[in-house]
């Protein structure tokens, strides 16, 4: 037996990825859902992009500002759905009992759903950027290197937040379910995803500041409008994210220990 | 040197609210027992599992499982123990081959191939490990559930109802292997049960427990000696309402 050594770890964790890419294979309408959604929003942005292009000077300026805010949303949308319905996968299948009882602790079962998540992020992402290439003739991977990075901070940040609602969902229930999917639209006004951050009142502009996704959306429009990368603001976006990070385990850690008091973790299940 | 109890429990309590759901549990069992935790519903038998599994924390207490204590250091002793329980399901969608590989990867078991191969065969699953979990039986469920529980060979076994919803051919083909595992393994299992013909096969010694307490002790044998009974279902039978040896101990305890 491989017990605490970092093999076993590893061994623990790809035991979780490959059991949820058994999922994906026995049941491919749960990965469409993930593409579904982003292709809709994507197609509908891009026609709105072609009928703003001739009649807003912004839009033209930096043709593909629209879709681009679209398509790395979603990359913090997906994020955060991947990683709970990974979590919610074991609720759902009533197996959470049988998960906390093996040797597997909760950093590594973290560690696992966040690997599935960022697979079904880019399984469900992927197709859609080249989708908006094929329609659009908009090539989203025209940001280069810093694309990579406004995708790590999106994705970090979105883990935070879905570790932070695994851990709700673990001990309320199920009932909180919907407010696990929702939770992450409150910070789309604050986010600065399709206008600039400088628009928001000086207060709300604070919270933005504090949040890595505002980085990100101005890093992006100051690539396409002005051709420059701000490194400097995409290492805060990234320190952020990172303690975020921290924060949102911590969370699904405090939730775990009072869902071990409560008692609710034999029971769960649909 | 003497082995350490298999499992040992000092003053257990779980509260909820004001719910008193186990009072004061104290026990401990050899290597090698096999122990029945009896009691109508409600009387804590689940609730002991979940806190001797670290799934439930105690109020107060103290647990150790081969010498360990589940509270410090919990993560030492899962990979040598295993549970089956009719409360939680394997996943649905996955074939049972493929539970089978999760849990055995989970439980770090060498030669994990073959362990399925043998473990299908112990426990006749082989004709359909390459079918989805859901889609099984119900008696399917509890073999593969059981099949599970085996998968990294456990020294410590806790079994909750592992019969339910079983045809009595298969149950009894089932109390026939875990009796051939202990046997050959030397296993403690931990017994939740409320079929009391099984009780009276299986078990070493049996504990009742009645509103988190323990009620009374002793093997099968003897217990129905003490109620003056036939069978442990007349003895359960007394505790529950609270009549013959039944009402005696109850007086004894001090109960209403």
């Amino acid at each position: 037996m491989s017990g605490g050594t970092v093999s076993g770890s590893a061994q623990r964790i790809c035991a979780l990825v490959l059991r949820h890419i058994h999922i994906w294979r026995s049941s491919v309408m749960r990965l469409i859902d993930s593409i579904y959604w982003p292709a809709v929003q994507m197609v509908m942005w891009g026609f709105m992009t072609q009928y703003l292009m001739p009649q807003a000077s912004f839009v033209a300026q930096a043709a593909g500002v629209l879709l681009s805010g679209l398509l790395l949303w979603e990359v913090l949308v997906r994020g955060n759905l991947s990683l709970s319905i990974a979590f919610l996968e074991e609720m759902w299948s009533r197996n959470l009992g049988h998960l906390f009882v093996s040797p597997i602790r909760s950093w590594e079962m973290a560690t696992g759903i966040i690997v599935a998540a960022l697979l079904r992020t880019l399984l469900g992402m992927v197709p859609v950027s080249l989708l908006a290439w094929a329609f659009f003739g908009y090539n989203v991977y025209t940001l280069g290197l810093p694309l990579v990075a406004f995708f790590f901070i999106l994705q970090m940040f979105s883990w935070s937040i879905g570790l932070a609602m695994s851990g709700m969902i673990m001990r309320v229930g199920q009932s909180a379910e919907s407010f696990a999917w929702a939770a992450v639209f409150i910070l789309m006004p604050v986010s600065g995803v399709y206008y600039p951050v400088s628009v928001l009142p000086e207060w709300l502009q604070a919270i933005s500041w504090g949040l890595p996704p505002a980085y990100v959306f101005e890093g992006m429009r100051a690539i396409m409008t002005e051709k420059t990368v701000h490194w400097d603001s995409l290492g805060i976006a990234f320190g952020l994210s990172v303690v975020y990070l921290v924060i949102g385990f911590q969370i699904f850690q405090w939730f775990f220990r009072l869902s071990r008091r409560a008692g609710t973790l034999l029971g769960q299940g649909e | 040197m003497v082995d350490s109890p298999s499992l040992e429990v000092r003053h257990l309590r779980k509260v909820y609210g004001e719910i008193v759901a186990v009072d004061d549990l104290t026990f401990s069992t050899p290597r090698g027992a096999v122990l029945g935790l009896l009691g109508g519903n409600g009387a804590g038998k689940t609730t002991t599992i979940a806190m001797l599994l670290g799934l439930l924390e105690p109020t107060a207490g103290d647990i150790r499982v081969l010498g360990v204590d589940m509270r410090r250091r919990r993560y030492d002793v899962l990979p040598r123990m295993n549970f089956s329980s009719p409360y939680v399901d394997l996943p649905h969608r996955l074939t049972v081959r493929q539970n089978l590989a999760f849990y055995g990867r989970l439980y770090g078991v060498k030669d994990l191939g073959r362990r399925i191969e043998e473990i299908a065969g112990h426990m006749q699953i082989a004709p359909f490990l390459e079918r989805p979990a859901g889609k099984l039986s119900a008696g399917q469920k509890t073999r593969v559930a059981l099949a599970k529980a085996l998968i990294n060979r456990p020294e410590v076994l806790l079994l909750d109802e592992p019969t339910a919803s079983l045809d009595p051919d298969t149950a009894d083909w089932v109390r026939g292997y875990l009796e051939e595992y202990q046997a050959e393994t030397h296993a403690t299992i931990l017994l939740a049960s409320h079929n009391m013909g099984e009780v009276e096969r299986l078990c070493d010694d049996v504990i009742l427990l009645q509103a988190g307490r323990v009620f009374e002790r002793g093997s099968p044998r003897e217990l129905i000696e003490r109620f003056g009974r036939e069978d442990m279902e007349e003895v359960f039978l007394d505790v529950a309402r609270g009549r013959g040896r039944g009402l005696e101990t109850l007086k004894r305890h001090g109960a209403s």
